[in-house]
């Protein structure tokens, strides 16, 4: 595999980086092809209605890959993911309304703005894990959800709430300018979605990531090394936020107008199954998850089935991934492909194995 | 110098320590006792797990206890477990790297410290493979890697042979030797192997139902009277 040279002979070398082996030049090669033929096949192929749900796609790949993080790396279990979501949608809708921002700096502060109240949610995490933290970020999404029902999101309106109920042509929440049309706001999405992928990258393959890997394993272990669990906690807890915060704001240009009625306390317990199902470990996870979230329903919409299904179908999803791939879709079918392969390489080859087709 | 003062450990009504006064004095020390005599526990005071009921630990002059457990690492006190914890997301070279990084050192060095840590245990493998790929002897190896990356002051083994061949056992023990030359850290190793003990520990202290019983010279310590008692039991029992 990678080739490593004696301590000695490497001593003298600066770079503190390893040369990149084989899979890492693969992996990287497979991950532009498909950015390309998102950014530009996709929207050349498919239609309007694919291409709405491509950028939705695109929005809940990173709320499912902030899920990932806490599910994932640090073994934080929250059940509050698509509140916290919906944060971001109410944050970004509201600077959008209030002010003329560019559309990429009104994200950033979405992201930082729901950072800090997703972290506060959160912060039960530093107590509580498993199934007790589950619970309690399930109510917290609970409460927040009864409160956007109350107060609802922004509709051009004045004061804090940004709130009119009386008014009857409710403008439309902004887009960028170079991104106005469906096509063109698709590939904007997509390039987010690939820069918060890539944040999410870097942090775990350098010192945060192996702190977090650390703490998920064995928190004795963590502290043994030195590692302020505490803080690395905290860290985890503002990355997902500030992703899916930026995800909402993608998500507030998308959609235009946004109801409370649309973010339902359920969706986050969807959320944490897809997740599981996709693959919780895995970068590649985040995608298969934003893609069962919402390819899904669009294509059974279209097939003329009730999306009502869809729950039932997560749900054995789960207990089959579960059970059987316990690292998720994105880990399992890779391999499921190989040993497929395999076989039919094998079945065509040898004329041995024509002989033992004979045997029951 | 490691100078314990007084120790004691209460769980409820269970006393895991019972006043234990020692010094350690520079190079391996040995600390052995029978099953439930305070060993690990005293370990867990050491490494910031358990905060004792009363008493004083000074190590190099400094106040042990007063500082929170994730700082001790990054004070220089490393400590490995009695189930071994390598982690098994990361590779060979990252499970160094972390406890590295962790402590003060600068990231300059990092490279060099972890594959010499590495070398220095004899993991002269690929440092980018995974844990899953280690043998047992291998990762025990790796946790004693992470306990001397860098420049500990404290090294505190948990009975790192624990379940190996004698083949392993011999080459962790030429290993925890060399640590008090070669890296400069005070070992504290607790181990059940007593051919272990006398081949890698100048001095051992001997615990029984978390009460100081011997310590000493460990030819000497091993002889003694109270000491054989503890482990093989009288008559009544």
């Amino acid at each position: 595999m990678l080739e490593t040279a004696s301590p000695s002979a490497t001593e003298g070398e600066r770079s503190p980086r390893w040369h990149p082996g084989r899979g890492l030049l693969v992996r990287t090669g497979v991950a532009a092809a498909l950015l390309l033929i998102a950014l530009f096949a996709l929207p050349q192929l498919l239609s309007l209605y694919y291409i709405d749900a491509m950028t939705q796609v695109a929005v809940y790949s990173i709320v499912a890959l902030g899920l990932g993080v806490l599910v994932g790396r640090v073994g934080l279990v929250s059940l509050g993911q698509a509140a916290v979501l919906a944060i971001g949608a109410w944050v970004a809708a509201r600077l959008l309304f209030a002010t003329a921002q560019p559309y990429p700096l009104v994200l950033l502060e979405a992201g930082v703005i729901t950072m800090g109240l997703g972290t506060a949610i959160g912060l039960p995490a530093l107590r509580l894990r498993g199934l007790y933290l589950a619970l309690i970020t399930l109510m917290l999404a609970g409460a927040i959800t009864v409160v956007l029902t109350t107060t609802n999101f922004p509709n051009g309106g004045s004061g804090f709430l940004g709130y009119n109920a009386a008014s009857v042509h409710i403008p439309a929440i902004r887009r960028p300018s170079i991104a106005a049309s469906d096509p063109a706001y698709y590939r904007y999405s997509v390039i987010i979605a690939a820069l918060m992928f890539l944040l999410v990258l870097v942090h775990i393959r350098t010192r945060p990531g192996r702190a977090w890997a650390a703490i998920r394993q064995s928190e004795p272990a963590a502290l043994a090394a030195g590692i302020n669990t505490t803080l690395y906690k905290l860290w985890a807890l503002a990355l997902a936020s500030f992703i899916t915060g930026v995800a909402g704001g993608v998500m507030a240009g998308a959609v235009h107008y946004l109801y409370a009625i649309d973010f339902t306390t359920q969706d986050s317990i969807t959320l944490l199954a897809v997740v599981l199902m996709g693959g919780a470990y895995s970068l590649w996870g985040a995608i298969v998850a934003g893609l069962l979230l919402q390819l899904l329903p669009a294509l059974l919409n279209s097939w003329g089935v009730s999306a009502d299904w869809l729950t039932i179908l997560f749900g054995a999803g789960v207990l089959q991934v579960l059970t059987t791939a316990p690292r998720g879709l994105a880990d399992q079918v890779p391999k499921d492909l190989a040993r497929l392969g395999r076989l039919l390489r094998r079945l065509r080859r040898p004329p041995r194995a024509a002989s033992e087709e004979g045997a029951p | 110098m490691i100078e314990v003062d007084a120790l004691t450990v209460r769980f409820g009504g269970v006393t895991s320590l019972d006043g234990v006064s020692l010094a350690f004095e520079p190079g391996t020390c040995g600390l052995i006792g029978p099953n439930g005599a305070g060993k690990t526990t005293f370990f867990n005071v050491l490494s910031g797990f358990v905060r004792p009921t009363a008493g004083t630990v000074r190590a190099f002059g400094e106040n042990l206890l007063s500082m929170a457990h994730y700082r001790r690492a990054r004070w220089g006190v490393r400590r490995t477990f009695q189930t071994e914890q390598a982690i098994v997301e990361l590779s060979v070279f990252d499970n160094v790297a972390m406890v590295h990084e962790h402590s003060r050192l600068g990231g300059a060095r990092r490279r060099r410290d972890v594959l010499g840590a590495l070398e220095f245990v004899g993991l002269t493998g690929d440092p980018q493979a995974t844990v899953q790929t280690l043998t047992a002897g291998e990762r025990r190896l790796l946790e004693v890697a992470r306990a001397v990356v860098g420049r500990p002051r404290l090294v505190l083994l948990d009975e790192p042979a624990a379940g190996l061949p004698d083949e392993e056992t011999r080459h962790m023990g030429e290993v925890i030797r060399r640590i008090p030359e070669q890296v400069g850290a005070l070992t504290i190793l607790v181990d059940h192997d007593m051919s272990l003990v006398s081949a890698c520990c100048t001095t051992t202290a001997v615990l029984d139902f978390g009460k100081l019983i011997a310590a000493g010279p460990t030819a000497e310590v091993l002889r003694d009277d109270q000491v054989i008692r503890a482990y093989l039991g009288t008559a009544e029992v």
